[in-house]
């Protein structure tokens, strides 16, 4: 960071104190955000009613204990990491490639996790029952996604270095691949396997539970924490490889811990939650708009605006059809879309650059 | 010093360099001549650091192979002939990203110094991208400039390396770019320009070295390099230096007054 001095205001055309007051109000925002997350359900449980009953030293209704500290509590804590995850991986592809459109699922992340996803769903009745239990979804989809990043980035590397276009055309050639593998699975499921699998791929953040989260959790948090140092190296990529090189950046270490924490990050987060989509290309979109593409400041505040984007779609998946819940995945498609739509149409000029 | 013996490049089957020895002297202006696809631009390349190669580059006594990027990019900055730029990035923010790879990143008043230098102060908020090809140039040439700020640090000379600076500039603008080159040796940096126009290396160059087909036809200062013999060789047309044409307009840039500074 350039350091200005107190007292001297900064010049007009510095965007930054403007990004750092905007990463004030997301935190809060978040904040706001979340204790809403807590008190909103389809039980009545109160959490100021709860908290009431602590501070005094009441017994807690047991009800009320396992619905705010068993379900809505890893549930929040769910949301909060698996949004921060998709945008900030989000916008570290989108500084990888160097194209405002790159998401995670270009590097095949999305694709090499739903292969996993429905090859458990499908072929999990084969594997000696208790073996991975409840978790042999989100644990296939992990590895799924994470091995098909890997195959990508090798094939994607020659001596050492590593054609950032041969990893984008690649990573549709993969996709395909793996559609269509995902397809024979599909044509051999039956009806109920058929209706899991479609539930997984609209994504959801129900089934969090604090084991869960203690498997997924730290692949997110070291994304979360790994991605800020990343910044200044993906401001030096904006200029391309070797103007990125010429001012002092190390590109390749920068490309292949870029893609590690992307793949790790987006393998946990749709493991756990399925298919969520435009989180990871709105968010940083939005932000770039906002504040300008300085990475320093856009990283932290695409984890926290995807953290607050997504625990605000889970509200609202969970109240419009209430007591049962809709897919997450179609309220950020049904949100995310139009928005998108409307940047798009609205800021053109900006976005042909 | 930048010493560089023997560069030898192969791109695919060709061979582009062919074993070239290329010095040059901080505090001077050295430019490097010659036709299209004579290896101008990969000898940059590989005096940078950018490309693998054979033969051996030394900056200032020390390996360049050796250096790891960070310690380098305090000691040398590079313009290239074209920089696509992703997202939308202010004049100033372009600027910083070179004052923040070089040694003086706490100085943040550099960057509208920089601006300024080339003819752009007050560009600062402008999007790069709105600007036209001509300032788009010299915001980049900004950000070479606030990379390596100081010609000298630590009692050793730094480096600019220009590949066509001013390729796409009118000449008013060329003179002003060429005269912060000149400024930059004159202050004990050192310079190393790719040039297309050989009336600006007439004008502006210390040492000339003169490239075709990839071998160093001539190297010395631009009366010896610059003479009809060499350059009616290189460029494969018979060409005749210091002689007015008979009738018609021509016009020299050895003939432009000074420019208003800044």
């Amino acid at each position: 960071m350039v350091a200005i001095s107190p007292g001297i205001p900064a010049p007009d055309w510095d965007r930054r104190p403007l990004a750092r007051r905007t990463t004030l109000a997301l935190a809060m925002a978040l904040a706001a955000v979340a204790v809403l997350s807590l008190a909103v359900g389809a039980a009545g449980t109160s959490p100021w009613g709860v908290f009431a009953d602590l501070l005094a030293g009441r017994e807690v209704a047991l009800v009320d204990r396992v619905v705010l500290f068993e379900i809505r509590l890893p549930r929040l804590a769910m949301g909060a990491l698996v949004g921060a995850s998709l945008a900030v991986s989000g916008a570290v592809m989108q500084g990888l490639f160097r194209n405002p459109l790159a998401d995670p699922g270009l590097v095949g992340v999305s694709a090499g996790a739903g292969l996993g996803a429905i090859s458990a769903i499908v072929l999990g009745g084969l594997l000696p029952a208790g073996l991975l239990g409840f978790h042999a979804v989100p644990v296939a989809a992990f590895l799924g996604g994470w091995a098909s990043t890997l195959v990508l980035y090798g094939i994607a590397t020659r001596r050492g270095r590593t054609s950032v276009a041969t990893m984008l055309l690649g990573g549709i050639a993969l996709g395909a691949l793996a559609g269509a593998l995902s397809g024979i699975l599909v044509y051999m499921a039956d009806d109920d396997q058929l209706r899991d699998l479609t539930f997984w791929g609209l994504g959801s953040l129900a089934g969090a539970t604090w084991a869960k989260l203690a498997a997924a959790a730290p692949l997110m948090l070291l994304a979360l924490i790994a991605a800020p140092m990343l910044a200044r190296g993906l401001n030096g990529l904006a200029l391309g490889e070797t103007a990125a090189f010429h001012i002092g950046i190390p590109v390749q270490r920068l490309k292949t811990v870029a893609i590690l924490t992307v793949a790790g990050a987006t393998g946990a987060a749709v493991a756990v939650s399925g298919g969520i989509g435009f989180v990871g290309i709105v968010v940083p979109h939005l932000l770039r708009l906002a504040t300008g593409p300085d990475h320093r400041a856009l990283l932290v505040n695409a984890a926290l605006l995807g953290a607050t984007l997504l625990i605000l779609a889970d509200i609202i998946a969970r109240v419009v059809i209430a007591p049962a819940e809709l897919p997450i995945g179609i309220v950020t498609a049904v949100l995310g879309g139009p928005f998108f739509l409307w940047i798009l149409l609205r800021k053109r000029g900006v976005l042909d650059l | 010093m930048l010493d560089a013996t023997r560069i030898h490049v192969r791109l695919g089957r060709r061979t582009i360099l062919q074993g070239i020895d290329f010095r040059a002297r901080p505090g001077e202006l050295t430019a490097i001549v010659g036709p299209n696809g004579s290896g101008k631009t990969t000898l940059l390349r590989a005096l940078t650091g950018d490309l693998s190669h054979g033969g051996r580059v030394r900056l200032n006594g020390q390996d360049l192979a050796t250096l790891r990027p960070w310690v380098l990019a305090g000691l040398r900055a590079v313009l290239p002939q074209a920089t696509p730029l992703a997202f939308p990035f202010t004049a100033a923010e372009v600027v910083r990203l070179g004052l923040m790879g070089g040694i003086e990143a706490a100085e943040a008043d550099l960057v509208p110094k920089a601006l300024a230098r080339v003819g752009l102060a007050g560009f600062e908020g402008r999007y790069y991208q709105e600007l036209s090809g001509g300032e788009q140039q010299r915001v980049h040439l900004a950000r070479a400039l606030a990379q390596v700020w100081h010609p000298v640090a630590h009692g050793q000379p730094r480096w600019l390396f220009l590949d066509e600076p001013v390729s796409s500039l009118d000449i008013g603008h060329q003179l002003q770019v060429m005269q912060i080159a000149r400024a930059y040796a004159d202050g004990g940096g050192g310079v190393v320009a790719v040039m297309h126009d050989l009336n600006l290396t007439a004008m502006f160059a210390d040492r000339v070295t003169l490239l075709a087909e990839g071998c160093a036809l001539a190297r010395g200062t631009p009366a010896e390099v610059l003479c009809d013999a060499a350059l009616s060789r290189a460029y494969r047309c018979p060409i005749r230096v210091n002689t007015p044409p008979r009738g018609g307009t021509y016009l020299l840039p050895h003939a432009a007054g000074r420019i208003a500074a800044e």
